[in-house]
């Protein structure tokens, strides 16, 4: 039935000339999926082909270094050890600090490594080891996390997403699906970087699914299985780098359990979900008090400052005008970008709370992601990863939104990928992600907005261009060695600024309609 | 035109990732080449021999060649030195030649304009997919190094020409791709006889005028190309250099073509016999060994001569000559010059697997014209895709190379069954309707309609299974059982299973040519 209402809706808007993806939709989602998945897939591989971060640089290298190591650790140290100083394990060189569901996918990868490629996670031989074969293992180890979370995880809520929707036109429903997997900023930090993102951002896009799909508790397990796979710690807690996200779940969940006929009840469930969730997850730690609070220790960076090279976040930018770090201590710095943090997502909290949806929780991920990178304590670039994500699920409304979060979130990251040599990469991928969106399909609803402030649109883009090409040709000036990447960072947090303004708008403007659909009802 | 510039493009992309992958000896043949055309002068390119790999190309690549060298010397002088360039591997050779290739490409994509300009939208798109995405040639450009995009281009801009009726410009276009590169020579009995019977078969005078204009053509294009060496007196050397049959009947990795089903039925025999007690010589050349000398690398069975491979090609086009000779149409000849490349691909001398990129992507154009064409093509390019397969043999482009021929097979099957179940879609519908009207019942959904949409045979699916089957035993359970042991038999037995598909494949184009109505 639904294959033949699916042919039905091609044939109506029996393609024009302008459509050159009519093939690829006629036998429904899961065919188009396979397609663009088995493509992104191919992208992803060809990604890996370059360097990555750390190549060939010893004595620290980077994070590709890190992530062999920590297989190296977890594979032949016993669970306890793991974070532990020892003989056996200096912490001071990679030592592990994300919490321990990333530990555990260590242990796995280390031992496919160690099944193929021996040397290669031997305990202290194997430091800075970098042999074809031994990259090689380690480049497919995230291809194949990324094929069987990230990926899976999409499939999941492109159905969830889209089956609440019958208005959809199919070819929209591939585009949707190429714009989240082929999302470049998430693919060159994972497959040329080298990082295992995808984990955890599939963790959080299967959780969104589970919500959009009204399965709480499922939601309530991987988004707890996503917070104990990245992480950033505060001093007052656990906030973790998919802790991004955790407001808007929380504000979701709790408002809609408060709409249930038991609300203490609903709120006790998914609280147990959650807790079990992680005591299963820190079982190992949970025996001491002592093993426990030394595994706390390690997630907190204390000895790092509030923000990492240029990143385009509220605290850098406005460093070049307020020196932060000599003001403020440490300690209070954290207070401070506590407060900010909590305050600037707390719109989007009560929204929820108050009026939870579907498509107001999409915006709300969007929103506390966005006060997160911007406000929180230690961001790196790579964080607007998390920003991106709801971005991309939210492509089909907005989609100049997610065109200007992707290429600034791209651009923020340009000085990292330069020191990575990810130059090709980056351009291609970047061109990719342009030509994918604006794939001759006629998506109708995109006209309006590419004639929407164009000048301005203009503006910034050549801006943006010009500057590209003078980061990579031009010396900076002796006294000022990162005045690109500076104005870089200052171009993006701008963009980004706007941007989370927008949104926090948009979710408030969604309440408006909504009631005002309501009285409507209430009227008919 | 920008539709087609966006498939273009999204090719490009994946192109550009795939710089830095693995890159074939053809990668130092060119650079070798661009080297020796920089620097010598014309008279000493088809003599030199500082590296092994000479010139062995017609001299129109060679003037190629010449023309990129004076960029190459422009970004790194080092690429076109002929002493301290060898082996050089650094990033500016690397990128400056992949990015050649990949611009060369434009080449292809005005051929592959030319072709479907005409067409309807659907169809065109097709043809899009199938031949700006193909997997081989991202296989052989690209990953392995040539420049078979360019060269295609120049054959499917001749097509185009003949196919308009415009035989003088498709004439003239067929003799600068010999003078390109001289393996396409194999359909050129196909475009004399349709030349000559379609453009000069008309009237004694007005026919002899137009053979000599035809004839100045290509005199002319040859003069170009050959000419400076005939003044040099070199001729006969860059014949040699063309030519060396030497090489022997197959290439190191056996093409999966006739030859390979002569040798081993030569082993088999000359094992059965010994078994029986006569005394066999083992031949002292062996096929597995790499090169061949000049003794026979037969046991039994008799020695394969250059010229008896040249008369069985002649033998197996035949067929085709004698339909183009009684009734020539342009709307065959794509076809008809598909054949050629396939017969001289199964039993030309020293035939390379990648010569298989000559018939698959012309066909391409034949394959969106009915239904049982799309059948036949959708199987043919993934058999010959996965013929390739040897070529990267390095663990890196695995990956690649299986998402390849996965992602190909996966878009050709959603484009044909789109293509060809549309116009079934319009029948069944308007059949509902019909149904609607007489029952007044909704529902009775048309699942039986969907039955004649692209399907393809059981023969052909077990054989794709096959493929499988011969996949996974030689990259995953040979080396587990035998470990290092007979390394050659995973790569005999993907050229032998390989070569039952394409002699298959030359089966049905024989038989489809011979049913075909004289109009």
């Amino acid at each position: 039935m639904e294959r033949t209402k699916g042919r039905k809706v091609v044939k109506d808007k029996e393609v024009g000339d302008g459509d050159l993806c009519w093939w690829l939709v006629h036998k429904g989602i899961a065919a188009s999926f396979l397609c663009i998945a088995v493509f992104a897939l191919l992208v992803r591989v060809a990604i890996s082909l370059h360097p990555y971060s750390g190549a060939g640089n010893p004595p620290k290298y980077g994070d590709f270094e890190a992530q062999r190591h920590w297989m190296e650790i977890t594979l032949n140290l016993p669970v306890k050890e793991w974070y532990r100083n020892s003989t056996t394990n200096n912490i001071s060189y990679w030592g592990l600090d994300y919490p321990p569901l990333t530990a555990y996918q260590s242990y796995f990868h280390g031992l496919f490594l160690r099944f193929f490629h021996p040397e290669s996670v031997s305990l202290f031989s194997s430091r800075g080891h970098e042999s074809y074969l031994g990259k090689l293992l380690m480049r497919w180890t995230v291809l194949s996390s990324d094929a069987l979370v990230f990926f899976p995880a999409v499939f999941y809520f492109v159905l969830a997403y889209h089956s609440g929707r019958s208005n959809g036109h199919k070819t929209h429903i591939a585009w949707h699906i190429a714009m989240i997997l082929l999302s470049p900023c998430l693919m060159l930090i994972d497959h040329g970087h080298f990082q295992y993102n995808c984990i955890s951002l599939g963790l959080t896009v299967g959780a969104v699914a589970a919500v959009l799909s009204n399965k709480e508790l499922v939601a309530c397990f991987l988004f707890s299985l996503a917070l104990n796979h990245k992480q950033q710690v505060f001093h007052c807690g656990l906030l973790q780098m998919t802790a991004y996200f955790a407001p808007a779940f929380f504000s979701h969940l709790l408002g809609k359990s408060l709409r249930r006929r038991n609300p203490a009840l609903e709120v006790l469930k998914l609280g147990l979900v959650v807790l079990g969730t992680f005591a299963l997850v820190w079982w190992p730690y949970l025996h001491s008090m002592e093993a426990f609070s030394r595994v706390l220790s390690r997630l907190a960076p204390f000895e790092r400052g509030i923000y990492e090279d240029y990143v385009a976040n509220f605290w850098c930018t406005t460093s070049v005008l307020v020196k932060w770090k000599s003001i403020f201590t440490i300690q209070s710095l954290k207070l401070l970008s506590l407060g900010a943090t909590v305050s600037t997502c707390l719109p989007s909290m009560v929204q929820q709370i108050w009026a939870p949806s579907n498509h107001g929780f999409l915006y709300g991920l969007l929103n506390s992601a966005f006060s997160f990178y911007m406000f929180s304590f230690q961001v790196h670039e790579k964080s607007i990863l998390l920003p991106l994500l709801p971005a991309s699920l939210l492509a089909l409304e907005e989609p100049f939104l997610l065109k200007w979060i992707t290429l600034y979130a791209l651009f923020s990251m340009f000085p990292l990928l330069c020191r990575d040599k990810l130059i090709l990469p980056y351009i291609a991928v970047s061109a990719l992600f342009v030509l994918i969106y604006y794939v001759p399909s006629g998506r109708q609803d995109r006209k309006e907005m590419r004639s929407f402030n164009s000048f301005f649109t203009i503006c910034l883009v050549s801006c943006s261009v010009v500057l590209h090409i003078v980061y990579l040709t031009m010396h900076p000036p002796h006294r000022y060695p990162f005045l690109f990447d500076a104005m870089i960072m200052l171009l993006c947090f701008s963009q980004f600024m706007l941007l989370a303004f927008y949104t926090n708008a948009k979710q408030w403007m969604l309440m408006k309609r909504s009631v005002l659909l309501d009285k409507e009802k209430k009227l008919h | 035109m920008s539709d087609l510039l966006w498939f273009f493009a999204i090719s490009t992309c994946l192109k550009l990732l795939l710089i830095p992958s693995y890159h074939s000896t053809d990668f130092e043949v060119h650079r070798n080449w661009l080297a020796l055309t920089h620097s010598l002068p014309l008279s000493q390119w088809y003599l030199d021999e500082t590296s092994p790999w000479t010139l062995d190309y017609p001299p129109l690549f060679a003037y190629f060649e010449h023309f990129l060298s004076i960029f190459a010397f422009l970004i790194d002088p080092q690429i076109v030195d002929l002493q301290k360039g060898l082996n050089y591997t650094s990033n500016s050779v690397i990128f400056f030649q992949r990015i050649t290739v990949i611009l060369s490409d434009s080449c292809l994509l005005y051929g592959v304009y030319r072709l479907t300009k005409d067409l309807d939208s659907g169809k065109r798109i097709l043809i899009w997919v199938l031949v700006v995405w193909s997997p081989m040639l991202v296989i052989v450009d690209h990953l392995h190094f040539q420049y078979n995009g360019f060269l295609l281009g120049i054959l499917l801009i001749s097509l185009s020409f003949l196919e308009q009726g415009k035989d003088l410009a498709g004439g003239f276009f067929f003799a600068v791709l010999l003078c390109f590169k001289h393996l396409f020579a194999v359909a050129a009995p196909v475009y004399f006889v349709y030349l000559f019977k379609h453009y000069c078969w008309c009237g004694l005078v007005k026919g002899f005028r137009r053979l000599s204009v035809l004839g100045a053509v290509v005199v002319a294009v040859f003069a170009v190309a050959y000419g400076p060496f005939v003044y040099h007196g070199q001729i006969q050397q860059v014949l040699r250099r063309m030519f060396p049959f030497g090489r022997g009947l197959c290439h190191a990795y056996w093409a999966p073509n006739f030859w390979v089903f002569y040798i081993v039925l030569d082993k088999g025999l000359a094992f059965f016999l010994r078994k029986l007690g006569f005394a066999i010589q083992t031949p002292e050349a062996s096929f597995t060994g790499g090169l061949v000398g000049d003794s026979s690398p037969f046991a039994i069975l008799p020695q394969i001569t250059p010229l008896a491979t040249f008369a069985m090609v002649l033998l197996a086009l035949s067929p085709c000559l004698i339909k183009a000779w009684r009734n020539p149409q342009p709307g065959m000849i794509t076809r008809w010059v598909t054949y050629a490349y396939t017969c001289g691909f199964l039993f030309g001398w020293h035939v390379h697997e990648k010569a298989s990129l000559h018939f698959v992507i012309p066909l391409a154009f034949v394959a969106v014209q009915s239904l049982e064409n799309a059948r036949h093509y959708f199987w043919l390019s993934i058999v010959s895709c996965y013929s390739l397969f040897p070529l990267l043999f390095e663990a890196q482009e695995y990956p690649i190379k299986v998402l390849l021929l996965l992602l190909h097979s996966i878009i050709t099957w959603l484009a044909f069954s789109a293509q060809f179940t549309k116009g079934e879609e319009a029948k069944a519908a308007a059949r509902i309707k019909k149904k609607d009207e007489q029952l007044k019942l909704k529902g009775n959904s048309s699942r039986a309609d969907k039955k004649e949409g692209f399907v393809i045979g059981g023969v052909e699916k077990s054989y794709l299974v096959g493929l499988l089957v011969v996949e996974i035993w030689s990259q995953f359970l040979h080396p587990l059982i035998f470990g290092d042991k007979l390394p050659f038999v995973p790569l005999m037995l993907i050229s032998i299973y390989c070569g039952l598909g394409i002699m298959y494949s030359w089966i049905w184009q024989l038989r489809w040519i011979i049913r075909s109505p004289n109009l």
